[in-house]
């Protein structure tokens, strides 16, 4: 008998269908992938299995949980069944644990739910959860309290909450996309450990086919609440059928074809750049302190070139941006663009800043909400001295360079979807006909479909107008395909520079080769 | 359209609007004495009865409503005109001498029982309508800074607003155009609240005799009036207080309700 079975599951919100006949299954000690893209049922899956579904939606159909109808079930008999028989790790590891409690604390609680043990025993048994996860008592003790541990170690303690009662089935719902690359491949190999040692079966759900297929041994690949395909990974990769899997794993290594020239002479030289940040005192009488967040940085973009960036959070790439688009005065070195430096005095340099703009990576953050299409875009005009002429006409011609319509000037920004926006900011960055377009993990936030498609739009615009990409990016596949040389940097440092291709396949620095070891792979085709 | 739009709404305009009607018509003259039909109970002639001078309660409620909302506007737009720019000029300022003067400066206003003070001011410039409504709009002022300066910080750290530096817009552009905008839902909320607090105030003044002097009517020299007379003549204080109840209870109705149609957003899941 299978640990879970679902069959001909349908759900409905309010109404509207949000799965349409989904069927999986997974035996104990199983990993089974859950593929897709935003919208496409996989999250309602879990939710179903967990009848955790939001308010107005109806299930139907069968889910057998080790032998219990869990639509069938009251609340309090699934309240007895979760966490307890099957445990949930989420997405943002941030939310996910309280802040004024300390870990052991909140690892207990799960045990000290369903079992009838005492505080010493549900924290000694806390304590062996954490071991498991990788949390020694020594350098971890129970005693710590969220905000003193990184992402990566509050995900542990997520992870041990859930499988402190040793369930038979762990649902993990994008465990690792907040996490940086190193970072996801432990928890990954965690995960994994976990699943092979209790004999647990784990539902690994992921936007990311490459994560999925490192791991699973069966994955469904679901498409806007359907199940398009299933089978054993990795064979089902040589083997897939559906069009839109094979679209799906096509888009998920998509290499847009550049033919721009690149020219030898620099566009934007960073000469030796440091930047401080100033440290709350240490006590009244304490000194002031300070934070080195970018050591002594230098590079050069040459025109027309597309420039790789990547490293992990908190490395400085971030700051380095700033400093770049001359948002902030930097505390040593010069960044010249076209040899004009960006900054000069106490003021940024207006007609320096005339010649680049950016694309950040959240494309809902990215708009002012109360702002129609049209004056967003034109935002950039403010750097020009006067007005200019056609103003209407200009952010027609940059809605349509994007692949938009003109009229979607009239509309507001959440008229749009995620990829639309994404092509709303390139075409505020463009309107002003810069020369440097800062990409500021500008794809991260999209869907692997979506993502080829501005890939393959910012390809063809750097051909169309000659334009120079800085590319930031903590995702090193997309580096890979979309640059010609790339900086690696760690800890406010350029550890290694080099072509692309170069840097990829003969890595000389330790922390670049630990990088690139830790990207999940697509099983070849 | 939501519930409590409508019926905010309508409370509202029922007493905004007995008030302007108030300045050419009310059902008898509040100023003349009519001392053989004093304390009548509420009949076909006197809707509401009259109080002890034999005025018409009907009509001192009317003019009265002019004098809590003329006050009441006067204070919160005191408030808002010197807050709002205090609050904004913090946040695009924050970590500054600016900022500190600004919040410690409120902080110090915030830090005084607001009646008591309004009560000293007018104790020391003397009693009237004026010098209540000064009172309210400095306690007003700190009010608005907070709230808009809380607010500010957070649209700060947007992705949009760092677009717009990247476009070379100043501080004080940036505060006009992105930051204003966003906090507009507040201020109308909070506008309201203080709205109906403001009349609440100008009622608790009068009632001390602190706010507008005799002979104009307001709720609250009513209520205090009627006060020895409440135990026999109930209605003397019972009219004057449902006005000043309803109009309160419209007054944040109506500020929720707006709230909800003006964000773009919430308007478009309601399609």
């Amino acid at each position: 008998m299978s640990l879970l079975r679902v069959e001909n599951l349908d759900v409905s919100i309010h109404g509207t269908p949000v799965l349409k006949g989904v069927s999986l299954a997974l035996e104990a000690g199983e990993i089974l992938g859950v593929i897709g893209e935003s919208g496409s049922g996989k999250s309602m899956t879990a939710l179903a299995i967990l009848q955790l579904l939001p308010e107005g939606a109806r299930a139907a159909g069968r889910i057998a949980l080790s032998g219990h109808d869990m639509l069938a079930l009251d609340e309090a008999a699934l309240c007895g069944l979760r966490g307890n028989e099957v445990g949930m790790v989420f997405q943002e590891p941030m939310t996910a644990l309280n802040p004024i409690q300390t870990i052991g604390a909140q690892v207990a609680e799960t045990i000290r739910i369903h079992e009838d043990v005492s505080r010493k025993e549900a924290l000694a048994r806390a304590a062996q959860a954490l071991r498991r996860c990788e949390l020694p008592q020594e350098r971890f003790p129970l005693s710590r309290y969220p905000h003193e541990l990184s992402g990566g170690q509050r995900q542990r303690v997520v992870i041990a909450m859930a499988i402190a009662l040793q369930p038979k089935l762990l649902i993990a719902d994008e465990p690792t996309t907040a996490l940086d690359v190193t970072t996801q491949a432990e928890i990954l190999t965690l995960l994994k450990r976990l699943a092979r040692e209790d004999g647990m079966g784990l539902m690994l759900i992921s936007h990311d086919l490459a994560v999925v297929a490192d791991m699973a041994d069966r994955i469904v690949i679901m498409r806007q609440g359907e199940v398009v395909e299933s089978g054993a990974c990795p064979a089902i990769f040589g083997q897939l059928t559906h069009p839109y899997s094979k679209a799906l794993l096509a888009a998920s290594d998509h290499q847009p074809e550049r033919a721009g020239h690149v020219f030898e002479a620099p566009l934007l030289q960073v000469k030796n750049v440091v930047r401080d940040y100033a440290l709350p005192r240490a006590g009244l009488f304490g000194g002031a302190r300070k934070f080195r967040a970018v050591k002594g940085v230098s590079f050069d973009i040459r025109r027309g070139e597309s420039l790789g960036l990547v490293g992990e959070s908190g490395c400085g790439k971030s700051t380095l941006t700033r400093a770049v688009l001359g948002l902030e005065e930097v505390q040593g070195g010069e960044i010249l663009l076209d040899g004009a430096p960006v900054f000069s005095g106490k003021r940024p340099n207006r007609a320096v800043r005339r010649k680049m703009h950016v694309v950040f990576q959240d494309p809902y953050g990215s708009f002012n909400p109360r702002w129609k299409v049209g004056r967003l875009v034109a935002e950039p005009f403010h750097l020009l001295d006067d007005a200019p002429e056609g103003r209407a006409a200009a952010i027609a011609e940059a809605l349509e360079k994007v692949g938009l319509s003109g009229e979607d000037a009239e509309k507001y920004i959440h008229e749009f979807s995620g990829g639309q926006r994404q092509r709303i900011a390139i075409a505020r960055a463009l309107i002003i006909k810069p020369e440097l377009i800062i990409l500021d993990e500008a794809v991260s936030a999209l869907d692997v479909s979506i993502r080829a498609q501005i890939l393959d739009l910012l390809a063809d615009l750097g051909t169309r107008f000659g334009l120079t990409y800085l590319f930031i990016s903590h995702d090193l596949s997309v580096v890979r395909n979309v640059t010609d040389r790339c900086l690696v940097m760690q800890a406010g440092e350029i550890v290694e520079e080099g072509a692309t291709e170069d840097v990829f396949e003969r890595p000389r620095h330790d922390y670049t080769k630990q990088l690139i070891a830790a990207v999940p792979q697509l099983p070849s085709k | 359209m939501s519930r409590s739009l409508v019926i905010g709404a309508v409370l509202s305009a029922v007493f905004v609007l007995a008030a302007l009607v108030s300045f050419v018509w009310t059902p008898y003259d509040v100023l003349g004495l009519d001392i053989p039909n004093k304390l009548k109970e509420p009949s076909a002639a006197h809707w509401l009865g009259t109080d002890h001078f034999g005025r018409d309660i009907f009509s001192m409620i009317m003019v009265g409503a002019r004098t809590s909302i003329a006050v009441a506007i006067v204070a919160v737009g005191i408030g808002m005109l010197l807050g709002v720019p205090l609050g904004l000029a913090a946040a695009a300022r924050t970590g500054t001498l600016l900022d500190e003067v600004i919040m410690r400066g409120n902080d110090l206003v915030f830090a005084f029982p607001s009646l008591l003070i309004a009560i000293m001011i007018t104790a020391v410039f003397g009693a009237s309508a004026v010098n209540a409504i000064i009172a309210i709009g400095i306690f007003n002022i700190p009010v608005f800074a907070r709230l808009v300066r809380g607010a500010a910080l957070s649209l700060w750290t947007r992705d949009y607003v760092l677009a717009a530096r990247v476009s070379g817009k100043g501080a004080a552009r940036i505060s006009l155009e992105h930051i204003l905008p966003n906090v507009t839902n507040l201020l109308i909320v909070q506008g309201t609240i203080q709205f109906s607090l403001g009349i609440l105030a100008e009622a608790g003044l009068s009632y001390v005799g602190l706010g507008a002097q005799p002979p104009t009517p307001s709720w609250g020299r009513m209520l205090a009036e009627s006060q020895t007379m409440f135990s026999f003549k109930p209605h003397l204080a019972v009219f004057p207080g449902l006005a000043i109840l309803l109009t309160v209870l419209g007054l944040n109705l109506l500020g929720d309700g707006l709230r909800d149609a003006l964000d773009p957003r919430l308007r478009r899941a309601k399609r």
